[in-house]
């Protein structure tokens, strides 16, 4: 491709995002990725078992520093994310469109709501233990209170489409409350993530915190499903009934918690906290109120 | 003389068990297809009853019974008239509380102080609580509109039987479900004197439906293609499976499991309270508790010393007639159950443990273990790992509180937790850092409807009980 | 716990850093422990011998200003024969008087029983060293053989424990052979940490009993009071050797009551402590009730107010 001046562009290399770098895939192996007439638009890193597995690591790791950052810091990285992103807003359409092959408006439409997707998740942070936890007035003198807490280490499925605002809807909840997660972006439109990668690394997200890995999700998930220090799996982006089930199935090995969407799902709707609770646990403190 | 209690009996002359029990669907008592098993007293070995055995016809008939009246009667009713039904069934539970704690005692072989204490009035209370989220649905925080599920398959457990039942359809009943429960085989006759509470409460046929069965039953009722909601109480591995039978369909799941609970004592613990937290973490209803403090962390500055209060205080339980009012550790529910006690004794035994147990008779008939205390117990041993669901403790001793942190949470369960130190912020700090679903400061074993209950990691998903609980049977419409 | 040798004279600011290292206690578990204790049923030849026990442990008590010799006298009849019609009920304890009343009782009792007398300017405390050490002689001179002092609580709570302490020693020395017994006022103390430390305070300072209350305070004894003080006992014990008594005085009025501390003594510090020389119940109405409950045990119905004396 060549722009106005004849100029031969430089090309990117879109690689893994793992721990707050970006390696190509441990097995090697690329993909196409293509625009919606099926033309070439990127050799994508095809991540395996390995890329998993090393990403399930660097996730368990920030998590320990992530978990415990104030709420109102969770709330400024996930805002800080959505500033760069909005930095980025151009390529982001550029991205959109030719991978989804939508117009410009849509496209448009779709990156300002995924900025403002992030916005909204990152104005929660200090705000959802407060509507999610409360005192309990239990018969007896004791202080009881139940708090959300995150679930730990997340492995996310994204949906194809919408690219970008389905993956951002997918880690936004998962990491606002503290949690790291693994997502697996599209499959079929993996490019918007790779930008998306790169914002994340210019922001101020613990490396390790946010992990994206493109390939195909059939391949990486299982590993995701019976991995014992994973401990929670977002199906959103699976739609194949039969991998749905082998995954919950293998959930069921270290009792891992389980989100699929509903079908037909409206990503451009505002959301629930559905998503928030199935990716925090209820912890509830009692203490005795004596002299 | 010495100050030893006369016999102390409670009266059975309360409860009148049938010889043999039917299956409750539909509002009425009728037989099972399957083999009919005895639910005996594990303290005497007698059989109470015969139980009827509900097969494959019999769960088709219980879950479309459920769906029936779903259909025609529960979806269609104000949630005020949902809760008035359970405002009943908690009177009436309160009213014949006494006859329920005698049967519980008799088929459980728990201590009637406890039954009548503890397991009755909470299991009421769980009615009286829930009954009036009934008609207050819209305002806990799922929306404007939440809608129930549908019919809702419950399996609980045999060490709180009628407790258990209030925990699970309780609930499933406020939020406009109806329900197809399955009590557990060793412990049915509280569940069905309470299908007779529902007759005597009016509750209109099939909204509650009681098989009893065994696991087959269980695996039966799980797997019935018209069940929306599957609710489990019960041992890790079953819950597994359960997890595995509901892959692929909508079924929503919640489970609670296993435990392995720390019960962490600091040095600057008021001590004699914190023994006392001890002994009722892991001694209460003889160990038989998912949230059992059943790993004890003692700071080494005053392990030895601890250890020592320990034993003596171990000294004054009274081991015996359940019905016996004076009782503080009851029978062993089932000779299964009893057998796998003494095997994971044995193990720590042979893994180099110490063991401890209190003089204390044992019944010659019956299902008993004393309470017994390990010492010199690594993470490394079975019995710190491994859940005993008995009167067995296993003592651990840490150094720093980042080391009591690492060792409590370094388990594959994540149910409860017990902190025991006067001081605040290090109560604060540490309660914050335990991966368990409930955390009792200075306390322990305490529990109240109002209060959610459920577990971390392999300890199970979902809530029970306050406002988080009510989520587990609720319907929300998301967008994505 | 914090060591302690309590055989050596505690300086005062080994006294007050040792009384900051006791454990604390959680106030709503030790209630709890204290209810749970409360439930335990006591029946047939158990409860015949708790009423038996609880009456042997009565300190009878009058400490009215209308108290008369008369009225003393009668008293210490009653003491001495608790139920004239069974002549197998025992005798309490010990009557408890004021010290001026003390040879009255005195001349009733003989050698039969103990004559407490309370001293050191009761319930209130409030006089000087010198009254109090007075008054105590005194009533060891007219034949008290028990001393019931009450400590200074203004000095307690305003954290001034050597003044309580001194005081302490200096009554136990004007006891010479009779005991003492040293009064917490705990309804004063208000806190279970207050009591515990009040508790260790007292017997390091040399208390042979250590007593809840005046009875003139409310609330007097409780169970979880009673409770925190059996545990310093017991821990004293542990740490000593030496075994010092318990009395609960005051708002004791039934034998139900009266069942449950027994209770609480028998699993909290064992049974060596179910004797009058380990513990002691201060009532005045309280007696009544047990004769009442052991004509019962005895006779297979309920008896009545009138079949059991009024003094």
């Amino acid at each position: 491709m060549m722009n106005n001046n004849d100029r031969v562009e430089i090309r990117k290399t879109h690689k893994l995002f793992i721990g707050g770098a970006f390696p190509r895939s441990e097995s090697g192996r690329t993909f196409e990725a293509t625009n919606s007439s099926g033309e070439f638009l990127a050799n994508m890193a095809m991540a395996s078992r390995k890329d998993a597995r090393d990403a399930v690591i660097a996730a368990r790791a920030a998590f320990a520093s992530w978990s415990k950052a104030t709420a109102y810091n969770r709330g400024q990285v996930l805002y800080r994310i959505a500033e760069v992103m909005q930095g980025r807003a151009e390529q982001f359409v550029q991205d959109i469109q030719n991978s989804e092959g939508v117009s410009i408006k849509k496209a448009t439409k779709q990156v300002d709501t995924a900025i403002d997707r992030m916005v909204w998740y990152a104005g929660w942070a200090d705000k959802y233990a407060q509507v999610l936890g409360n005192t309990n007035p239990v018969a007896g003198p004791f202080f009881n209170f139940s708090v959300p807490e995150p679930t730990g280490v997340v492995a996310a499925v994204a949906p194809d489409s919408p690219s970008l605002l389905g993956l951002v809807s997918v880690i936004a909840p998962i990491v606002m409350t503290g949690n790291s997660v693994i997502a697996i972006a599209s499959y079929k439109n993996p490019v918007p993530a790779i930008t998306l990668s790169e914002c994340l690394a210019t922001s101020d997200v613990i490396g390790g915190n946010i992990n994206i890995l493109t390939g195909d999700p059939a391949d990486i998930m299982p590993w995701l499903a019976t991995h014992a220090d994973v401990n929670a799996l977002d199906l959103t982006g699976i739609t194949n009934t039969e991998l749905i089930t082998q995954l919950e199935s293998d959930a069921a090995g270290t009792v891992k918690r389980v989100r699929t969407a509903p079908a037909d799902p409206d990503f451009y709707a505002t959301p629930t906290l559905s998503r928030v609770r199935a990716f925090t646990e209820i912890k509830t403190v009692w203490h005795p109120m004596g002299v | 003389m010495a100050f030893d209690y006369a016999p102390a009996p409670e009266s059975t002359a309360i409860v009148n068990i049938k010889s043999s029990y039917d299956l409750f669907i539909n509002g009425e008592f009728t037989p099972g297809g399957g083999t009919p098993f005895t639910t005996i007293n594990p303290a005497t070995e007698e059989v109470l009853a015969t139980i009827s055995e509900a097969n494959q016809v019999d769960v088709n008939r219980a879950v479309a019974s459920a769906r029936r009246a779903y259909d025609k009667t529960w979806s269609k009713l104000s949630g005020a008239d949902r809760g008035k039904y359970l405002f009943r069934i908690a009177r009436i539970m309160q009213e014949r509380g006494r006859e329920l704690a005698v049967l519980e005692s008799l088929d459980n072989g728990k201590p009637i102080k406890e039954s009548r204490d503890v397991d009755i009035p909470i299991a009421a209370a769980h009615f009286f609580y829930h009954a009036g989220w009934a008609d207050k649905l819209e305002f806990a925080g799922y929306g404007s509109n939440p809608q129930a599920l549908g019919v809702a398959a419950q399996i609980i457990p045999w060490n709180f039987p009628l407790l258990m039942l209030a925990w699970k359809v309780a609930p499933a009943l406020a939020t406009g479900n109806t329900v197809v429960l399955k009590p557990a085989e060793t412990t049915p006759l509280t569940a069905l004197l309470f299908a007779e509470i529902c007759q005597q409460a009016d509750l209109p046929p099939g909204v509650v439906n009681i098989i009893t069965g065994a696991g087959e039953t269980g695996r039966m009722l799980v797997e019935h293609p018209d069940v929306n909601k599957v609710a489990f109480t019960g041992s890790t591995e079953v819950g597994k499976a359960i997890q595995r039978q509901v892959a692929g369909t909508n079924k929503r799941l919640t489970l609670e499991l296993g435990g392995k609970a720390a019960n962490i004592i600091f040095d600057d613990a008021p001590i004699d309270q914190a023994i006392e937290g001890i002994v009722n973490g892991i001694y209460f209803n003889q160990g038989h508790v998912c949230c059992a403090g059943s790993r004890l962390l003692l700071q080494e500055s005053i392990a030895e010393q601890t250890i020592e209060s320990l034993k003596r205080r171990l000294q004054t339980l009274r081991l015996g007639d359940p019905l016996d009012k004076n009782t503080d550790i009851g029978a062993i529910n089932s000779r299964e159950q009893l057998n796998r006690i003494i095997d994971l004794t044995k193990s720590g035994e042979d893994e180099g443990a110490e063991r401890w147990s209190p003089a204390c008779a044992i019944p010659d008939k019956g299902f008993w273990f004393a309470p017994t205390i390990f010492t010199n117990v690594t993470q490394a041993h079975r019995i710190a790992r491994e859940e005993i669901f008995g009167p067995v403790l296993s003592v651990l001793t840490f150094r720093t509180p980042d080391e009591a942190v690492e060792k409590a949470n370094n388990t594959q369960y994540g149910l409860s937790a017990g902190i025991w130190t006067e001081k605040g912020s290090r109560i604060l700090w540490m309660a914050n850092k335990m991966r368990a679903g409930v955390v009792w400061a200075n306390t322990f074993n305490r529990f109240d409807p109002a209060s959610p209950f459920g577990g971390y990691k392999e300890s199970g998903f979902g809530r029970e009980g306050g406002v988080q609980g009510l989520g587990a049977y609720l319907n929300v419409e998301d967008p994505s | 716990m914090s060591s302690l040798d309590a055989q050596a004279p505690a300086t005062h600011k080994g006294l007050h850093a040792f009384l900051a290292g006791l454990p604390g206690i959680d106030q709503v578990g030790a209630e709890a422990r204290a209810a749970a204790l409360g439930t335990r049923s006591i029946k047939k030849d158990s409860k015949l011998w708790a009423i038996n026990t609880a009456i042997s442990m009565v300190d009878l008590t009058t400490l009215e200003g209308a108290d008369t010799r008369g009225k003393v006298k009668a008293m210490c009849s009653k003491a001495l024969h608790p139920d004239p019609t069974d002549m197998t009920t025992p005798s309490v304890a010990a009557v408890c008087v004021y010290g001026d009343l003390v040879e009255a009782a005195r001349s009733v009792v003989g050698d039969h029983i103990h004559v407490a007398a309370v001293a050191t300017a009761f319930p209130s405390g409030r006089a000087s060293l010198a009254v109090k050490l007075l008054d105590t002689a005194e009533a060891v001179t007219d034949g008290a053989d028990e001393i019931d002092m009450v400590i200074d609580r203004g000095a307690f709570l305003s954290g001034n424990f050597s003044k309580v302490f001194d005081e302490i020693v200096a009554v136990k020395q004007a006891c010479g052979s009779a005991h003492l017994k040293v009064i917490l006022e705990t309804g004063e103390l208000k806190t279970l940490d207050n009591v515990r430390k009040a508790s260790w305070l007292a017997m390091k300072a040399g208390a042979d009993f250590i007593k809840t209350s005046t009875g003139k305070v409310t609330p007097a004894a409780t169970l979880p009071v009673t409770l925190v003080m059996l545990e310093a006992v017991r821990d004293y014990y542990q740490e000593t050797g030496t075994r010092i008594g318990v009395k609960a005085a005051g708002g004791i009025r039934t034998s139900k009551d009266a069942i449950k501390y027994l209770v609480m003594v028998n699993e909290t510090v064992g049974e060596e402590w179910l004797t009058p020389d380990l513990f002691r119940f201060g009532a005045s109405t309280l007696l009544n009730d047990l004769l009442l409950q052991r004509q019962r045990m005895l006779t297979g119905h309920y008896s009545g107010p009138d079949y059991v004396t009024i003094d």
